[in-house]
């Protein structure tokens, strides 16, 4: 393959909808910094029912080019309509490197578009950088064994280089609407006989609609805060800094936390300017989710807990005394 | 109706620990288990043929300790098992294994095919999809409940962010699983027994017939250039004081920070 003929960073915008993803607007902001490493531009590619009036929020969040695909056929997100849209544009655009969020519905379409294009696919990313003094190398890093272990993956000889990333890793560019972009409208060349799954309902659950991964400050539990009344304390702590709660793995697995509200590498990776860890040992589990927090409070009983090597302010103590103690301290 | 349920024997992360000198993992006595999702698909298989009559294949591409897996498999309920192991196998990242598969499943012959919706220790969610895609077949990727509609029709809850999407979906096909699917069985000791007993078929890459080319490292566009154990960013201050003082210490750096 002659890799010169592939280039510029093409980033898959999700919306559901017709309401852009925030993990989009974050791809966009990092696709921006590789271009500007590469000297390339930032496409978009946006697939939906009437949603072209999302184009220029594309713009205004870093993309120099937008591809809109406007059909029925992509009213909802389904594998193989998306799949045929995305390949037709890499076949006739050649891009260089290619990024989709890792959410349910991009870790279904990314791999079925890396096999199509008989490209690779690295999943989960958290960091995305250009190899110095090279052909635009794409280094991707990620979580292995758990997230025991990192590993930065190439491929080398394959266009595009693609990537997922998850929500809430990377950081969106502030929002610019005097950016000037162009649009591109593609005409999709469906093959019909190959959509075989038809979408009877879409049903989203009554649940609190709380997304942590935009929390400015996350109170987050652990064991050590117990199964009983300790996370009505947390709570009241979180409303006062007008903040979130999340936890733990071992809070969910005991039923006592929601899974949208776990932090870690199987939960939900986030990076408040403030994170309390309570209660929480600090599993590389966990770490994997919150160290990139912008300032970390701990407190644990051990003081030998991984939580306090990632902490900028440790406390040795009991959560269930501290933090009532806090909460009335703050409320005066 | 002929299911095959692709598994994958993984070590159990949640064993694996750190040498906090050297910062390398320590994976001497961590077990090795059938990954989580993958045998919430095979159970998801069973049932289905517990209810409907099938036959359930249970194939995985590994060395040949990974026979371990499938006899577990076929203790479970499953009818026979294949063992993919070849040294041109090994060194292979998504695509590469799923062309392995690939090539096996097409001398299997399926009406469906079950997939894990991830290995815990990969993480990647990727060869269902891949799969599916060298088999020209539609997916359903993170399946919660599945039943049959029909003889050629499957009903299908999947998982999404907000809640779930009911499909349907015509076989054959490739289903990729939660292990919320279902609380897999426990093997009879009668299946124990006779697990043993019974043969796992192995397999090797003249076998499946599939191209060179395609198969393990040479056949897997990404490689990994380094690995590493994440470095701990520098400590803070560490304090053991009373709970009040404690209390003025983090007031005090919220305010700093201007939280509060």
């Amino acid at each position: 393959m002659d890799k010169s003929q592939y280039r510029d960073v093409y980033v898959f915008v999700e919306q559901r909808g017709g309401r852009m993803q925030s993990v989009s607007l974050e791809l966009l902001g990092k696709a921006a910094e590789l271009a500007r490493a590469l000297g390339e531009r930032v496409c978009a590619m946006l697939l939906g029912d009437v949603v072209e009036h999302l184009a220029a929020e594309c713009v205004a969040y870093g993309a120099d080019v937008v591809f809109v695909a406007d059909a029925p056929q992509l009213r909802d997100y389904m594998t193989e309509p998306y799949t045929q849209v995305v390949c037709q544009i890499a076949r006739e655009h050649k891009p260089g490197i290619m990024l989709i969020g890792a959410t349910t519905i991009g870790r279904d379409l990314g791999p079925r578009v890396s096999a199509r294009l008989a490209t690779g696919l690295t999943a989960d990313c958290t960091a995305l950088d250009i190899a110095e003094g090279d052909d635009g190398t794409l280094l991707m890093t990620r979580p292995a064994f758990g997230g025991n272990l990192m590993a930065t993956i190439t491929c080398r000889d394959h266009r595009p280089q693609m990537s997922t990333v998850r929500p809430g890793v990377m950081r969106a560019a502030e929002r610019d609407d005097s950016r000037k972009g162009e649009i591109v409208r593609v005409t999709p060349l469906f093959d019909e006989s190959k959509f075989r799954v038809r979408l009877l309902e879409t049903v989203s659950e009554e649940r609190e609609t709380v997304d942590i991964t935009q929390a400015g400050v996350l109170v987050s539990g652990g064991r050590g805060v117990g199964t009983s009344g300790g996370f009505e304390k947390l709570r009241e702590l979180a409303k006062v800094l007008g903040g979130e709660i999340s936890s733990s793995r071992a809070m969910v697995d005991a039923g006592v936390m929601s899974h949208d509200r776990q932090v870690g590498q199987t939960g939900k990776t986030v990076r408040p300017d403030v994170y309390f860890a309570l209660g929480i040992s600090g599993a590389i589990q966990h770490l994997a989710g919150m160290e990139e927090s912008d300032f970390i409070v701990a407190v644990n009983k051990d003081k030998f807990a991984p939580i306090f090597q990632v902490a900028d302010v440790g406390i040795v103590g009991d959560v269930n005394k501290i933090v009532p103690l806090l909460v009335e301290r703050l409320k005066k | 109706m002929k299911i095959v349920v692709c598994i994958k024997q993984v070590p159990d992360t949640t064993e694996i620990r750190l040498d906090p000198a050297t910062g390398t993992m320590i994976r001497d006595g961590v077990p090795s288990i059938m990954n989580p999702d993958d045998k919430g698909g095979l159970e998801m298989a069973l049932r289905l043929k517990d209810e409907h009559g099938a036959e359930v294949t249970v194939v995985t591409m590994g060395p040949m300790q990974a026979d371990a897996v499938l006899r577990e498999a076929l203790a479970m309920g499953a009818d026979r098992a294949v063992l993919l192991t070849d040294r041109k196998f090994a060194g292979a990242d998504t695509l590469a294994t799923s062309n392995t598969l690939a090539g096996a499943l097409r001398l299997l012959g399926y009406d469906l095919i079950i997939t894990g919706r991830q290995a815990i220790d990969g993480d990647t969610a990727q060869v269902g999809p891949q799969v599916a895609e060298h088999l020209d077949l539609p997916q359903v990727t993170y399946v919660e409940q599945a039943r049959l509609s029909d003889d050629n029709t499957l009903t299908v809850r999947a998982s999404t962010e907000e809640g779930y999407r009911m499909l349907e979906v015509g076989l054959p096909c490739v289903l990729t699983v939660l292990v919320t699917a279902g609380k897999a069985r426990y093997m009879s000791v009668r299946g124990i027994v006779e697990a043993f007993r019974r043969e796992v078929e192995i397999w090797d890459s003249a076998r499946i017939g599939a191209e060179e080319s395609k198969l393990g490292l040479g056949g897997s566009p990404t490689r990994v250039a380094k690995s590493f154990t994440r470095g701990a960013k520098a400590a803070g201050q560490l304090y053991e004081v009373e709970p009040t003082e404690a209390v003025e210490i983090i007031v005090a750096k919220l305010r700093e920070k201007f939280i509060i």
